[in-house]
C-alpha cells in the first residue's frame, strides 16, 4: 500500500466540494442518479448471473410446448372459440411468467438486509431511500416485458397467431401493471419478513395456488362453483383474460366481455382498471412499512 | 470551529434490552478518536445511530455542527462509514463498487473517475480494480471498503473495529493509513475492543461499557490518573489459593503496597498496585523468600488502559469480553444489524 501519495492533493480538492450548495435544489437529478446506479447494479448482476432470466424464459417457453401437447387433442371448442390449445394458453404463459418474476423481487432486496449491503445504502446522502425500491421495480418490469415479448415470439412460432400492433401494447400494459403491482407487494414482504428462508417460504406458497385458482390453464367453465369464486377474486385473472381475448378475436374493442364471473359480465377496459387498481392498492399498502424500514 | 462529532446524552434501546444507557462524546475535528470497550458495550449502536442507520430514544447528535437527527442527509454527506462486516457485492468489481458509491454520494462523472483513480492508488488497489470483490482476500475488502469511504470526502471517516480479523500486516497498514488520513485533516473515529489499537492510535479515548462512558481522555491522562505502578505476581504457574492468600496478607503489609487483587482466572496470580518505587520489585522478592514461597513469575509495568477499565468496572477488558460472548445473541444481533 503506498504511503508517498500526494496528501495535500487529497486535502485541498476537499475545499472545491464544499463550495457546492448545502441543501440540494436538484432532487429529480440526484434522485436520477442514483436509481440508475442502483438499477444499474442489478442489470449487472444479471449479465453476470443470466440463469434467473435464462431460466425465466426456457420455462414458459417448456410450458407452451408440453402443455400445448398434452391437450393437443383436445376437442374443438373445449376450450372456448378456438381450435388450438396454444392460442389460450399463451395469455397463461405470459401472465403467470411476469407474475413469478416480480414475485422474487424482492429476494435481492431481502438479501442485501441480510448481509449489510443494505447499510451501504442507507448511509449514503440519498435524495430518497426509496430509489432503492423505484430500481428493483424498473429492472423487474423490464424483465418481464422482455420474457412477455419472448413468450408472445414463442407463441406465435408454435402457431398461436399474433395479435396486432394495439394489441401488443395493451398485452405491454398488462404485463406492466401486474408486475407493478406483484412486485411492491415483494418488495413489501422483503422489508417485513425477517429472513430470506421466510421470504422464499412465503413466495413458494403462494406461487402455484395462485396459478392454478386463475383462469391460465382453464376457463372459468371448467372450474366448480368454489373454484370459479376464487378466480374471479385473483388479480391473474383479470390479466389473463384481456390477453387471451387478443389472441382469440382479431376485432376487439375495450367494451368486449372478457369474463362471466359469477356477479357480473367483466369488459376488456373493466379488467384494464381492476389491473391498475390493483397496482396502486399494492404501492399503497407497502408504503407505511417501507417508510417506517426506510425512513 | 464546530466539534467533529458531538454526542449528548444519547439513549437507545431494543425492545427490553439497553443497548445505550447514557452516552456523551465530543470529538475534535482533526483527531482520531478511540471508542474503546467491550463487545455489547454499545459502541456498534453508537456509531449506526451517528451514521442515520438507526435513530435513538432520546439524545443530540450532531456532525461538523449538523444534527443528524434534523437533517439526516447533511449529515450523510459529511460522514464516510465503514462498517465491522465488509459488506460487498462479489459480484461487481471493485471499480463498479465504487462507481455505485460515487454515484450515490452524488458525484458528478467526471470528477467521480478522477476520484475513483485517487482513491485506487491511495489504497493500492489499481491492480485488483478490476476482479470481481467475491476474489478479494479480506485485507483487499478492507482496503476497497476504505476507498469507498472516502470517495467523498467525507470531514469524519467512523470506522466500526477496523483491524478485526485482518492479519497483522494489514492491521499495521490500516493503521498507517489513518494516521495519514488523520495528518491530511480528515477526523476519524473508531471503535475497538483491542486495547493496543487505541493505545496505538487515539489521541482522545471514550471507554464505554453496558452503554455508559465510564472514562473519557487521552491515553496518558487516563493512564496517569488511575496511577500507580502494575505488579504481576505468580507464586506457582497455578498457585492454591492458601498461598496466595498467604502472599498477599504478607505483601500487604509492604508500604510501597496500595492493593492487591488475586486473580482467580489467572491460576490466582496476584496483581499489586504500587507507588512506583525503584526498588519495589527487589523488595517483593525479599519478603517472599523470608516467607519460604517461590517465585514462578514477577512482571513490573506503568499502567495501560486496561488497568484503566479495570480501575472503572472492576473487571479486566478479557473477563468483559468473555462475559460477552457468554450473553451473545446472534438472532438478536442480526435483527438489530438488518434494515
Amino acid at each position: 500500500m503506498k504511503t508517498e501519495i500526494d496528501w495535500q492533493q487529497l486535502a485541498s480538492s476537499s475545499t472545491e466540494v464544499s463550495a457546492t450548495p448545502q441543501l440540494s435544489d436538484n432532487f429529480f437529478g440526484e434522485l436520477l442518479q442514483e436509481t440508475l446506479a442502483l438499477t444499474r447494479r442489478l442489470f449487472i448482476q444479471l449479465q453476470r448471473r443470466p440463469s434467473t432470466l435464462v431460466a425465466g424464459i426456457i420455462q414458459p417457453v417448456m410450458w407452451l410446448v408440453l402443455f400445448g401437447a398434452l391437450f393437443q387433442n383436445a376437442p374443438q371448442g373445449l376450450f372456448g372459440a378456438t381450435t388450438n390449445y396454444g392460442q389460450f394458453l399463451a395469455a397463461g404463459v405470459i401472465v403467470f411468467t411476469a407474475f413469478a418474476g416480480a414475485l422474487n423481487a424482492g429476494l435481492p432486496v431481502m438479501f442485501d438486509r441480510e448481509f449489510g449491503f443494505l447499510n451501504r445504502l442507507l448511509v449514503a446522502p440519498l435524495a430518497s431511500r426509496f430509489s432503492i425500491v423505484f430500481a428493483s421495480a424498473i429492472f423487474i418490469i423490464s424483465q418481464s416485458l422482455l420474457q412477455a415479448a419472448v413468450i408472445v415470439a414463442a407463441a406465435a412460432f408454435l402457431g398461436a397467431g399474433l395479435p396486432n400492433a394495439v394489441g401488443l401494447g395493451a398485452i405491454a400494459l398488462v404485463v406492466f401493471l401486474l408486475a407493478l403491482g406483484v412486485t411492491a407487494i415483494s418488495l413489501g414482504l422483503a422489508f417485513a419478513l425477517p429472513g430470506h428462508i421466510e421470504l422464499i417460504a412465503v413466495i413458494f406458497v403462494t406461487n402455484l395456488p395462485l396459478l392454478f385458482a386463475s383462469t391460465a390453464l382453464a376457463p372459468l367453465s371448467f372450474m366448480p362453483q368454489w373454484l370459479q369464486v376464487i378466480a374471479t377474486l385473483n388479480p391473474l385473472s383479470y390479466a389473463i383474460e384481456p390477453i387471451r381475448h387478443l389472441y382469440l378475436h382479431s376485432n376487439w374493442g375495450l367494451g368486449d366481455v372478457v369474463m362471466h364471473a359469477f356477479w357480473g359480465d367483466v369488459t376488456f377496459g373493466t379488467a384494464l382498471l381492476v389491473l391498475l387498481g390493483f397496482a396502486l392498492v399494492s404501492l399503497l399498502s407497502i408504503q407505511p412499512k417501507l417508510k417506517r424500514s426506510l425512513a | 470551529m464546530a466539534p467533529a462529532i458531538l454526542i449528548e446524552n444519547l439513549q437507545k434501546s431494543y425492545g427490553k434490552v439497553v443497548a445505550i444507557q447514557d452516552v456523551s462524546l465530543l470529538v475534535q475535528p482533526g483527531e482520531i478518536f478511540g471508542l474503546l470497550g467491550p463487545n455489547g458495550a454499545g459502541k456498534t449502536t453508537t456509531l449506526r445511530i451517528l451514521c442515520t442507520l438507526t435513530t435513538p430514544d432520546a439524545g443530540k447528535v450532531e456532525v461538523s455542527g449538523i444534527s443528524v437527527l434534523k437533517y439526516p442527509k447533511l449529515a450523510r454527506q459529511k460522514l464516510g462509514y465503514v462498517a465491522q462486516e465488509v459488506a460487498l457485492d462479489k459480484i461487481l468489481t471493485g471499480i463498479e463498487l465504487l462507481q455505485l458509491q460515487a454515484a450515490l454520494y452524488h458525484i458528478p462523472t467526471a470528477v467521480a473517475k478522477e476520484r475513483i483513480n485517487k482513491v485506487l492508488d491511495l489504497l493500492g488497489l489499481q491492480e485488483y480494480a478490476n476482479q470481481k470483490t467475491g476474489t478479494y482476500s479480506g485485507g483487499l475488502r478492507k482496503r476497497l471498503d476504505l476507498a469507498a469511504g472516502l470517495l467523498h470526502q467525507p470531514d469524519v471517516l467512523v470506522l466500526d473495529e477496523p483491524t478485526v480479523g485482518l492479519d497483522i500486516e494489514s492491521r499495521f497498514v490500516v493503521w498507517d493509513f489513518l494516521r495519514q488520513l488523520r495528518a491530511s485533516g480528515t477526523t476519524v473515529v473508531i471503535t475497538s475492543h483491542y486495547l493496543e489499537e487505541i493505545d496505538a492510535l487515539a489521541d482522545q479515548v471514550a471507554i464505554i461499557d453496558s452503554g455508559l462512558v465510564i472514562a473519557a481522555g487521552t491515553p496518558s491522562q487516563l493512564k496517569d490518573q488511575v496511577g500507580g505502578d502494575r505488579i504481576t505476581l505468580r507464586i506457582r504457574e497455578f498457585s492454591p489459593s492458601e498461598e496466595a492468600d498467604k502472599a498477599k496478607y504478607l505483601l500487604e503489609q509492604l508500604p510501597f503496597v496500595q492493593e492487591i487483587i488475586i486473580n482467580k482466572a489467572q491460576g490466582n496470580s496476584l496483581n499489586l498496585v504500587v507507588t512506583p518505587q525503584s526498588e519495589a520489585l527487589i523488595s517483593i522478592q525479599q519478603a517472599l523468600n523470608n516467607a519460604s514461597l517461590p517465585i514462578f513469575g514477577i512482571a513490573q509495568s506503568r499502567p495501560s488502559l486496561d488497568d484503566v477499565y479495570l480501575a472503572a468496572t472492576g473487571r479486566t477488558l478479557m473477563d468483559a469480553e468473555l462475559a460477552a460472548i457468554a450473553n451473545f445473541d446472534p438472532k438478536a444481533k442480526k435483527q438489530q444489524n438488518m434494515r
